[in-house]
Order: structure tokens, then sequence, then C-alpha cells
């Protein structure tokens, strides 16, 4: 069986979540919820950007293309989030090996980020979707899609309003901790709520 | 009158040395490249005798041909080249040449040759022999400049390769790999593209963010790569040879998995901008885009036949992921994997007859080749991370990443079971190779 995980800050565990046993039924949003999340992301997906960049030299001469991030800078302090007394301050929920289903000792945590977002119109997050490093990448990047996606939908469920939602897989692209077991697993398996 | 080189053994000994420690001869690109170790075997190879190529007075060939020569048929595991140490003679020219000493050695071929200035180039001329019959069975000439020199090499190896398999020869193809250093946010990610020995590796991005997924077009003049330079991810489709590159996906959610159709004009991709991810197909000229699957199930990693008329991919639709085929404009997916509960990021041999695939077995994630026609399937690696394999354009061998020593270092198998080898970089990490297609 697998340990429950808290977040590995002090200040952040979120009472009798260490203690909750697993339960049988787990969060799963139903089908109509899923059918009208489908229909609003299908109305805000917009065409390609199809931009063609500069022409540089031929490759043998040439320096590669360096990308550099769009935006770099926070500020010293943004909200809430940032104070560890804060019950917002933990942003880290995690998953069970190849599954988006939310546990249930997370929904406490997922609930008071919706309230926040709830009576904050104006506060926009980013959920990122992480896996741990078996399996392919691809699949991963699918699968951390999916479990911001669950994320996505049960703050929904809770009030929360779509647009100021956004995800963003990042696989196994971003491990939180680099090693090759379960201990490292179990803490890259996770969303993290982005503000 | 052409000189022979009079002392190849030292010389072979100290490029052996050089080979070994990820140096070589001639200039270097100053980017690090991939070592490649010969890992074993070896065992069944036919024996051949690749003598130093002889050259003219005053010229110094950039590259040791017949040094490169051999490495390459090494490297294909069919065939054991002849220590330069243990050569008896060191002929260049054909009148020099008594193929009874080499029948002797046990050689079953021999390769001379030698190298003539040409304007500012060279002229590259070889014979192959079957010592044993006494036939030539190949003697050409090639013209190089300078800097094509290992190139023309591995042209020699191939059109020898060919001579004595019936098949063509990879020696003169290309790879792409992503390599990585450091962790998170101060990782340095890049997308690369080197020669199949692990020469002349180039920088065709890099970024401080995660790149994905590099795909060769089936003419070998673009890559597609999924890059999350703008903080999230998007398609690009790069032309190597002007660096030309062009934003073909970046929608909501996910996009993923590109994977040129073989006429070149189509990319298959997966995106999530319908709410969960699936297989879409891009026209790259009319952009126009079908949708190919509709399942609340994870659909990813297409893959197209070889005759473009069916498409595979990974879904989890049933409960764990599995390999799906359809037809590439879409309809029914009907499951063709059957052993094992996890596999994963399928692709075709050139042949269409066998597909390659991540499978897990006693949770180790291995590299398995499936007979379609059988069903039956054979594991190519041991590791217990390997993932990402990629058919060499002949079929003779795949590539994939794997874990050894703690880092990300690629691996490349032959499907006969002949010969394996690494490659791996000084530091950092090397990951998801894709092996182009013929280049010539």
């Amino acid at each position: 069986m697998e340990t429950i995980i808290r977040s590995s800050t002090k200040g952040a565990s979120r009472p009798g979540s260490a203690k909750t046993s697993r339960v049988a039924g787990r969060f799963r949003a139903p089908r109509t919820l899923i059918l009208l999340s489908a229909v609003f992301v299908a109305g805000c997906s917009s065409a390609p950007k199809q931009q063609t960049e500069p022409v540089t030299s031929p490759v043998l001469s040439a320096p590669p293309t360096t990308t550099a991030p769009l935006e770099s800078t926070r500020p010293v302090y943004a909200g809430p989030w940032e104070d560890p007394g804060n019950p917002l301050y933990q942003r880290t929920i995690y998953f069970d090996y190849d599954t988006a289903e939310i546990k249930p000792e997370y929904l406490p945590v997922l609930r008071t980020h919706a309230r926040y977002l709830g009576t904050n119109a104006g506060v926009k997050a980013k959920l990122e979707g992480n896996t741990d490093e078996r399996g392919t990448r691809e699949y991963n990047l699918a699968l951390g899609d999916q479990r911001a996606e669950s994320v996505r939908r049960l703050m929904i469920a809770d009030g929360v309003s779509p647009n100021q939602l956004s995800t963003l897989s990042y696989g196994e692209e971003r491990a939180a901790n680099p090693g090759h077991s379960e201990q490292a697993w179990r803490l890259n398996r996770r969303v993290v709520i982005q503000y | 009158m052409p000189r022979h080189q009079r002392r190849p053994s030292i010389l072979m000994a100290f490029a052996v040395v050089l080979f070994g420690f990820g140096l070589g001869f001639g200039a270097e690109p100053a980017q690090a490249r991939l070592n490649i170790e010969v890992t074993g075997g070896v065992e069944a190879a036919q024996p051949i005798a690749v003598v130093p190529f002889g050259v003219s007075d005053g010229l110094i060939p950039p590259v040791d041909i017949a040094a490169v020569i051999s490495a390459d048929l090494a490297r294909t595991g069919r065939f054991r080249a002849m220590p330069t140490r243990d050569m008896l003679d060191m002929p260049a020219r054909h009148e020099d040449v008594d193929l009874r000493d080499w029948t002797l050695l046990g050689m079953n071929n021999l390769v001379i040759g030698r190298v003539e200035p040409d304007g500012s180039g060279y002229r590259v001329s070889f014979i192959l022999y079957d010592a044993f019959r006494g036939d030539q069975l190949a003697s050409t000439t090639l013209v190089s400049t300078k800097a094509g020199m290992r190139n023309t090499a591995h042209r020699i190896s191939d059109i020898i390769y060919q001579k004595l398999t019936g098949q063509r020869g990879v020696a003169a193809t290309r790879i792409a790999y992503v390599t990585a250093t450091g962790q998170g946010e101060g990782q340095a990610v890049t997308l690369r593209v080197a020669d199949a020995d692990g020469y002349n590796p180039q920088t065709i991005v890099s970024s401080g963010e995660p790149i994905m997924s590099p795909a060769w077009s089936p003419d070998g003049r673009r890559v597609a790569y999924v890059s999350f330079e703008n903080k999230r991810a998007a398609i690009y489709v790069q032309e190597l040879a002007s660096g030309r590159r062009e934003l073909v996906a970046s929608h909501p959610g996910i996009n993923g998995s590109p994977a040129f159709s073989p006429d070149g004009r189509k990319l298959a991709m997966t995106l999530s901008k319908d709410g969960n991810p699936d297989i879409y197909v891009l026209d790259l000229t009319s952009r126009e885009l079908v949708r190919l699957t509709e399942h609340f199930a994870i659909d990813t990693e297409p893959s197209w036949s070889p005759d473009g008329q069916q498409i595979i991919f990974t879904s989890d639709r049933g409960g764990s992921p599995q390999i799906y085929r359809m037809g590439s404009g879409g309809g029914p997916a009907q499951r063709i994997s059957s052993e094992g509960d996890y596999n994963a990021r399928a692709s075709y041999a050139p042949d269409g007859r066998s597909i390659v695939l991540v499978t897990r077995v006693n949770g180790m994630f291995r590299i398995g080749l499936v007979d379609l026609d059988r069903g039956f399937m054979r594991l190519l690696s041991n590791g217990s991370l390997d993932e990402s394999p990629s058919f060499a354009p002949n079929g003779s061998m795949v590539i994939y990443a794997t874990i050894h020593g703690g880092r990300g270092v690629l691996a490349a198998a032959s499907i006969d079971g002949g010969g394996n080898q690494r490659l791996s970089q000084d530091s950092g990490e090397v990951r998801e190779p894709a092996w182009s297609p013929f280049l010539n």
C-alpha cells in the first residue's frame, strides 16, 4: 500500500490528511460535467498560430535556435499562498501511479483553494500536472494533462469560474525529485496549483 | 607514387585509446559528442580486414578512413574488423595485394584504398575483395571535400555493407536526440543531430525548458519536436539546413507526439484542446486539422504504417496502456498488443511487418519487438527504464534510451541479436533518440 503523502514542507499539513485511510470511492467528475468542460475547452481552443521565423544561416555554421521564456520574474510576495501559516500554502497534491483520480485526502486542500478562487474572482491559477518517470514520455505528458484536468474539473464543480483556471502538463519532464525509486516517484506524481 | 602508412599499429593503438575516451582524429566540434561503446554480441561476426588507406606524399588526410570504416562495420554487429597491428602487409594498390596472405589470416574480405589530392579536396578510391574467391566485389572512387571526409568514409562503409549483406547500410545516416543537464528550472536542454557514430553533433535548439519527441521528416531534411520554450507545450517543424522553423501546433492543453506521414505532407500529433488527449492529423500544406480519435481515455503516440494507410497509437481505453491500430483517416480502432499490462510508444519497422514498443515486464520497462504476423513479442533490452525505441532505416537495429550508471544514455540493439552499442555523453543526460531515414 502506498504511503499517504503530505506536503514535504512544514506547516503545510492539513488536519486529518495524514491519517485518512484510503476510501474505495474516489472522486471522478460526473460525465455530464466532463462533457460540459469539453465543450468549454473546445470553445476556447484557437487555430494553431502559423508563425514562420526568420531564416538563419545553414546548420553547419548557424548558431542553434536559443529559446527564452516569455516571462521569468515573480514578485517577492505574490499572495497568501506564500505564507507557510496559511492553508493555501499547500499547493501540491499527489497521485497514485498511472491514474488521474484525485485521492479523497486531497479534497479538503482543493476545496480550500476553490473557496479562495471563488471569493477572489480576479485571481487566476495554473494547474501543473506531472508524473513520475516510469512509462513513456508522451504517455506521461497525456497523463499529466489528465491529472491537471481532474483538478480543474473539481474546482469548477466547486464553483470556480473556468476562466480563472488553466492547465499545463509537464509529464515526466519536471521531476520534483530526480531519483529512480518509489520515494522519488511518489513526490513526482503531482499537480501543483500555481497562482 | 603513394606512400604507405608505415607505422599503423602505433597509430591504430593511439586511435583506439582516443576513440575510447571520446576524442578522435582531426578537428572536433566544440560540442560534446556521443561516445560509442560496442557492448557485445560480436562473436558471430564475419572477419574483414580494412587496410589503412595509402596516401600521396605529403598529404595528411583529416580522417583515418580505414579506422572509420572498421568502426562502422564493427558497430553493425555483423563484422569483426582486423586490428591493424595484426596485418602482415598494407597494400594500397591492387597490384600489391596477395589474397592468400589474407585467407591465411582468416579474413573473408579485404578492403584497400587510397587518398589523393583533388583540387582543394580529395579523391578516395577503394577495392573490396572476396579473399577466398579472389573477386573484386566493389571498386569505386569518390570525390570528397575536406570537411566531408568522415561522411565519405561512412558512404564507403555502406557500399561494403550492402555488397556483403545485401542490405543497405546506415553508417551515413544521423540520429536526433535530446540532452539535458541540471534539474527543474535550472536545466539546460538541447535538441541535437549527430552522425550515426556520434560524431559531428549539432545543436538544433537549446532551451531552459523541456524539449521532447524529435521526429524526422521522410526526406531527412526537417525535424518536428515539442518545445516548452513559451512555458507550454508546442510543436515546431524545423528545417535542418537553414535553421528555419515553423510553429505548427500551439493549442490549449498538450501538443505532443509529432509523426510525419510517409509522404511527408501530414503530421500526426496528440492534442488535448478538446478536453482530453486525442490523435489528430494536420495537413502541413492546407493546415486542415482532422481529429482521428474521440475517447475519454488517453490516446497518444501515433505512428504511421510505412504505406501510410494505418496509424498505431497508445491508448488506455481498456484500463491499461496498450497499442491500437486504426485507418490513417480515423475510424474504429483495434487492439494489437496482447502481452503485458503496459505497452506504449509503438512504431513500425521499415518493412511494416513488426513494431517496436515499450513494454513492462515484472515492473521493468523494456523494448519489445512484436512480429505482427505471429503476434509474438521478443525483448530487445534488459534495462529497467528503457524507452523511445526508433528503428534504423534499414530495419537492422533499434536505438533507444536507457539508464546506465544512474545517467540517461542511448543504446542500440541489433534485431538479429548480433551486436549492441551504447552512446553516452561525458556529462548530462541523453534521451529520446530518433534515427534518421536514409540520407543519400
